[in-house]
């Protein structure tokens, strides 16, 4: 565990830098998640109800787009505060 | 342009390509091979980078390089400007051209319409149907009575966006809009036009309430504390938008081409590796291949998402009363 953190800081050159990366990883953690939700109730809404499925697929992509949008702030953040 | 201002994106990453190149040496031993061409040393996150980035040279390959103009930068009221025509700048005027071909094209099917010869087929077609979606659905849905005005905007804005986008996924292309100062004037040109909207649509007083906003109701002796408080917030929030619509902007599309570049490494760093190596060259390009035609969707994706937002802000500060 200790080898690891050593080399993540090696390959990150210094503590700011591998906590950037760690946040990276944290930022991604998030998106995932909040896209599979999307996901999850997509499924569902279509289930119920088939007539609106091409209407809860739009809304869905559009969210989705959304989520990633903050995700890649995250990740322009991250990027510029591995230095 | 360069103003002057330096965002630094390329100098971070410069160690980590360093020790990239020395784990991957250092895994070429270990493996047992004799590390004659790992190529390692050509392929690096400078080597990534140098692909995203604009540049003074057009690389073409096979074909050589093209050396773009430079113009020796010009001074205005303390600020230096560089009006050379780099790459990006390069591939805006390509995306300006195609907008203004596909304009032209619309107008004259659409003259042809009224005047009885055959309804426009093929292309012309797929255009239409991306004009009304956008007028109906998009334009006259979020602004409401009086839309009509903004329409031009946001077509121009999701068309000249999409070519851009979609340049860079062509051979030899670059992306105009993975250029942070691009979608920055892009996002600027939307607050322009959604300010000056909601000053015509209010009057100065009625935008003046948008920033110095009281809830009814309030007693007066709270009144100014919630000014003091909420004016700044009101004034973030209004630029916070505008960063957003252009950080998106170019987060999405560098993102993408890094994942393919990075994919595409490792086929340069990986694939003399025998037996290992058909592998890593074989899954490779599969992954580079679905990971461009995710690129293609999300290009249109974003024109549409910009367009789509640069309308609901509109529509929202005219109907802020």
């Amino acid at each position: 565990m200790l080898n690891m953190l050593t080399m993540l800081l090696q390959v990150a050159g210094g503590v700011g830098a591998g906590l950037a990366v760690i946040g990276a990883g944290l930022v991604v953690l998030g998106t995932g998640v909040g896209i599979g939700r999307i996901g999850g109730s997509m499924a569902e809404g279509i289930a119920r109800q088939p007539e609106a499925g091409a209407n809860i697929q739009t809304a869905s992509i559009i969210l989705a787009v959304f989520i990633e949008g903050v995700a890649l702030f995250g990740l322009v953040i991250a990027m510029l505060a591995s230095t | 342009m360069s103003l002057g201002i330096h965002i630094p994106i390329r100098a971070p990453l410069r160690d980590l390509g360093a020790v990239l190149q020395e784990h991957a040496g250092e895994a070429a031993e270990a493996a047992g091979h004799v590390a004659q061409e790992t190529h390692a040393e050509e392929w690096g996150t400078e080597a990534m980078i140098h692909h995203v980035v604009d540049s003074h040279e057009w690389e073409l390959g096979p074909f050589g390089t093209v050396q773009l103009p430079e113009i020796p930068p010009i001074q205005i009221a303390g600020l230096e400007i560089d009006l050379s025509i780099t790459k990006h700048v390069l591939f805006l005027m390509f995306a300006t051209i195609l907008t203004v071909v596909t304009m032209f094209l619309a107008v004259r099917a659409s003259r042809r319409l009224e005047q009885g010869e055959k309804a426009p087929g093929g292309i012309l077609n797929a255009m239409e149907a991306f004009y009304l979606y956008l007028r109906d659905e998009v334009v006259m849905a979020n602004i409401g009575h009086g839309g009509e005005r903004f329409a031009p905007l946001v077509i121009t804005l999701f068309f000249f966006i999409l070519y851009a986008n979609l340049l860079g996924l062509v051979p030899f292309g670059a992306t105009a809009t993975g250029n942070i100062m691009v979608t920055s004037a892009l996002a600027i040109v939307s607050l322009v036009v959604i300010e000056t909207a909601g000053f015509v649509a209010l009057g100065p007083k009625g935008y003046a309430k948008t920033i110095f906003f009281l809830p009814p109701g309030l007693p007066t002796a709270l009144k100014p504390v919630i000014l003091l408080i909420m004016a700044p917030v009101e004034l973030i929030g209004k630029f916070s938008k505008i960063v957003a619509l252009a950080i998106r902007l170019f987060a999405n599309m560098t993102a993408g081409h890094f994942v393919i570049l990075a994919l595409l490494g490792l086929i340069l760093t990986y694939g003399s590796f025998q037996p290992i190596g058909i592998v890593t060259i074989l899954g490779s390009m599969f992954l580079s291949l679905f990971v461009m035609f995710l690129e293609i969707f999300i290009a249109f994706v974003q024109a549409y998402i910009f367009a789509m937002l640069t309308a609901v802000f509109i529509g929202l500060i005219r109907h802020a009363h």
